[in-house]
């Protein structure tokens, strides 16, 4: 048994057996990595890039969505602002209108008020320099008619002068 | 269920076709005298008496040895010039070397039985087939050509004060002593430096080859189902083989090797799937079994890649650590420097004896359950207990084989971690 188990035996390594493994695994070795492994390396870098990729990709498209939304809102905020704001400044510049149109009118009304006291006043005078006028045509005439009548006694003139001295009252 | 059945029956079957196998080796390992195969010119008579003075404890050539599982399972891990499938003989290229120049042709040129267990006929140029393994005369006196061979014969002999175990091969006059095998271990495990050297396509080289050409062939396939699909989703055999790599990279590669990893990731899934790959055809059914990640020398060769790999990219901060150890107290680096250059070469070494050893225990474990079938049986005389024994023997066999699997995927696995931590260390930036 013994003589079989060393004669035969693999323990010993074959000097051939070598030489033609190594050349084997040698061309083995060269040939895969050169076209299977090597390609199947490079494919799987490939594709796990691509993937990374796309995913890259969605997220930013995603993100980019997000940012357009917000954009949105924010431009639906700005419109509405917009909106409100014209609105205010238009009832402001009704209001102001309706105030200046005031103001105009109160200042026309007023104008035409002191216009027209002017005018009373000017009226006023020529009125009372009209009367002053007369009441000197009148004192003219009084006197003439005292001229008149002194010719004919102190006391009755006195008495006419008086009378008419009332009768004229200058007020 | 049904696919329960089917394995079951399948085992049965391997149970039976390998019974066939090794009840023929089993019967008469030393020589051709099957009673079905009777050939002509072979007195067995005459030449038992001619062995008588060589053999008269071990046997002659004609000698019946008694079923040994030990031997049927040596031999069936062992490294081959025939390719055997079952009983089958497939002849091999043979290329061997020797002063006398090459050795070239078919195995079947020593005439081994088409169906048998590999002893040729035939020799040539001192060359013989036994087991399915060539082998040379060492006495280089015997003349050139071509010579009938009439069997082989064992004998265990002191050599120099220590126990060799010899091999005969009788020829039609005398016996001669045969070569060792020549290997590296320069006789220590009593191989020796023979006059020849086998550069023969053997059957584990057969394997390989085959192997290699298999994983090209789907891997070329993956490769191209890329190109084809560029941006699909992977299917098929591109999606199996894709978890493979997938799993290498990222589990292997990239944690131990850090950002350079796609510089020696070719070469950990070309020595993972080389084991891999021969790993699980080793353990394929009715096709060889043949044992070549558990060969030395195979394992060897991976492991001194792995070696050379490592230390030609080992950068400053490695050497350093190895050979001045920094920061260490100079008592205690008389004692870290000279560990860590041992484990630079017990490093490779575990790496080598690890496959080898969990590989050819799986192969011996299942032939020796298988084994079980002629022990129980005492080599086909108990029918009762064969037939007993080869029920056992089949769970045992089917529990082992699920084992393998596991074997086969664990070893590719942890040869492959092992070698891309021993880089990984070796090319560490200094922190």
């Amino acid at each position: 048994m013994l003589f079989v188990l060393l004669d035969f035996s693999p323990i010993k390594p074959d000097f051939g057996l070598f030489f033609w493994t190594v050349l084997i695994f040698l061309i083995f070795w060269f040939l895969m990595g050169k076209m299977a492994f090597g390609p199947i390396k490079d494919a799987l870098k490939k594709r796990e890039n691509d993937i990374q990729d796309a995913l890259d990709e969605s997220k930013k498209a995603r993100e980019e969505m997000a940012n357009m939304k917000s954009e949105n809102a924010k431009m639906q905020a700005q419109a509405n602002d917009d909106r409100a704001k014209i609105l205010q400044e238009a009832k402001d510049m009704k209001n102001s209108i309706i105030n200046e149109a005031k103001d105009k009118a109160k200042e026309e009304a007023n104008k035409i008020v002191a216009n027209a006291k002017i005018e009373i006043d000017n009226q006023r005078k020529a009125a009372v320099n009209d009367i002053k006028n007369q009441a000197g045509v009148m004192a003219i005439e009084i006197a003439e008619s005292l001229i008149k009548k002194n010719l004919k006694g102190d006391a009755e003139q006195e008495g006419l002068v008086n009378t008419l001295v009332d009768k004229f009252n200058l007020n | 269920m049904i696919r329960l059945a089917a394995i079951f029956s399948l085992m049965i079957c391997v149970a039976f076709s390998m019974y066939a196998q090794h009840n023929h080796d089993g019967h008469d390992h030393s020589g051709h005298d099957h009673s079905t195969q009777d050939h002509s010119g072979h007195d067995h008579s005459a030449h038992a008496s001619k062995t008588e003075a060589h053999g008269d404890e071990h046997g002659g050539c004609g000698h019946h040895a008694a079923f040994d599982v030990a031997e049927t399972a040596m031999h069936h891990i062992s490294d081959a010039n025939v390719y055997s499938i079952g009983p089958l003989q497939i002849p091999l290229p043979i290329m061997l070397k020797s002063d006398d120049g090459w050795e070239l042709g078919m195995s079947s040129k020593f005439h081994p039985d088409l169906l048998g267990h590999g002893d040729g006929h035939l020799g040539h140029n001192r060359y013989v087939l036994h087991g399915g393994i060539v082998k040379r005369i060492a006495d280089a006196s015997f003349p050139m050509g071509e010579f009938d061979v009439e069997g082989f014969m064992h004998s265990e002999e002191k050599i120099g004060g220590k126990k060799k175990d010899v091999t005969y091969v009788c020829t039609g006059d005398a016996m001669h002593k045969l070569e060792q095998k020549s290997t590296f271990d320069g006789g220590l495990f009593g191989g020796g430096m023979s006059s020849y050297k086998d550069f023969s396509l053997t059957k584990n080289v057969t394997s390989m080859l085959i192997v290699c050409l298999f994983l090209f062939w789907i891997f070329r396939r993956a490769a191209k189902a890329y190109k084809k699909q560029d941006g699909e989703a992977p299917k098929g055999l591109q999606g199996m083989l894709e978890t493979f790599v997938l799993f290498i990279r990222d589990e292997v590669a990239i944690p131990f090797l850090g950002h350079n990893w796609e510089k020696y990731f070719t070469f950990l899934l070309s020595i993972f799937f080389f084991i891999l790959g021969l790993n699980l055809f080793g353990q394929i059914p009715f096709f060889g079994g043949s044992n070549v990640t558990g060969n030395l020398a195979v394992t060897m060769v991976l492991a001194l890649l792995t070696f050379l790999i490592t230390n030609f990219s080992g950068n400053a901060h490695y050497w350093k650590h190895l050979l001045v150890a920094p920061g260490v107290p100079f008592i205690v680096k008389l004692i870290i420097i000279p560990v860590e250059l041992m484990g630079l070469f017990i490093k490779p070494l575990t790496l080598m004896l690890r496959l080898f050893a969990n590989i050819t225990a799986g192969h011996i474990v299942m032939v020796v359950f298988i084994g079980f079938i002629f022990i129980f049986g005492k080599s086909g005389e108990s029918l009762v207990g064969a037939g007993g024994a080869a029920v056992g023997s089949t769970l045992l066999t089917m529990f082992m084989m699920a084992i393998e699997l596991i074997v086969a995927l664990v070893q590719a696995f942890v040869f492959t971690i092992l070698t891309a931590s021993y880089i990984g260390a070796a090319t560490e930036e200094a922190h």
